[in-house]
């Protein structure tokens, strides 16, 4: 996991798995921390995530909840087909703002 | 069971690594088996949840209690059986994840992905006392005609399935 800014929007760069045991408390850290840290224009970069569990769905959305409490907005970036497919089917595709391409995903925060 | 009906059954702890092992386990089956990529996926996807469930909300990750893993391979159909020592449950009380009031809840997601990416789910009263799931999905037959197919569901597919 690496963290990244362009302009005032912070990227991260996740890969592997996001699941019970495997990342889903790391992701949980460094969102609390960028939080605490007053970054609130979080985009998630998930091109190297191959794998998302429901304890990583849960993650997505508690990550989502906590950003949107503190007046900021979490975005999601580059899906994979396999982490786009289970957005999909349990909707949440509706809830997180979704991007293809950087550059467009840093615009929409301005 | 006929004779060519293999069963294979495993208990594990309740520690959250038995959930790989027993995701792990159950895709060399899968595999083995005959299963394409995408459904080894949802195989191990649908493992995985039941081990969680079990672990999480079964045994309340009491590490007295085990889970209970089966898996019986029948000519027509690989059934997975987790079983875990709580106090049961209905699907029938399974909070729907999809209604409008739990899209942001952060659980409660597991039932509704095994339901959706196996061919038949139930929940049963297990012999360990606790909750029993059974799932299966048929095992694809050689050729272009097998009807396992790799293309993914999309969210009208994921209605709930036949019982087992």
């Amino acid at each position: 996991m690496t963290l990244r800014e362009v302009g005032t929007v912070t990227i991260v760069d996740l890969s592997g798995r996001i699941a019970l045991g495997e990342g889903s408390a790391l992701l949980r850290k460094t969102i609390r921390d960028m939080l605490e840290g007053g970054q609130t224009k979080i985009l998630l970069n998930l091109g190297d995530v191959n794998y998302i569990d429901s304890s990583g769905i849960g993650e997505l959305v508690s990550a989502f909840t906590a950003v949107r409490n503190r007046g900021g907005e979490l975005k999601l970036l580059n899906l994979t087909k396999k982490v786009h497919d289970l957005l999909q089917i349990t909707k949440l595709f509706t809830v997180f703002d979704v991007y293809n391409e950087e550059p467009t995903a840093v615009r929409s925060y301005l | 069971m006929t004779p060519e009906a293999k069963h294979l059954e495993v208990i594990l702890d309740t520690h959250v690594e038995s959930v790989n092992l027993a995701e792990e386990m159950c895709l060399r089956v899968a595999e083995a088996v005959g299963f394409s990529e995408d459904e080894c996926y949802r195989i191990g996807m649908s493992v995985r949840e039941g081990v969680i469930n079990a672990f999480h909300y079964g045994n309340q990750e009491k590490p007295d209690k085990k889970i209970h893993l089966a898996l019986d391979l029948t000519q027509e159909k690989m059934i997975i059986h987790v079983m875990d020592e709580g106090k049961g449950f209905r699907l029938a009380d399974v909070p729907d994840p999809l209604a409008e009031e739990n899209l942001l809840s952060t659980s409660g997601r597991g039932i509704f992905l095994m339901r959706a990416f196996m061919d038949e789910f139930n929940v049963v009263p297990g012999r360990t006392g606790g909750a029993e799931i059974i799932m299966s999905k048929k095992i694809p037959t050689p050729g272009p005609a097998s009807g396992n197919g790799n293309h993914p569901k999309s969210s009208s597919d994921a209605a709930p399935k036949r019982e087992v």
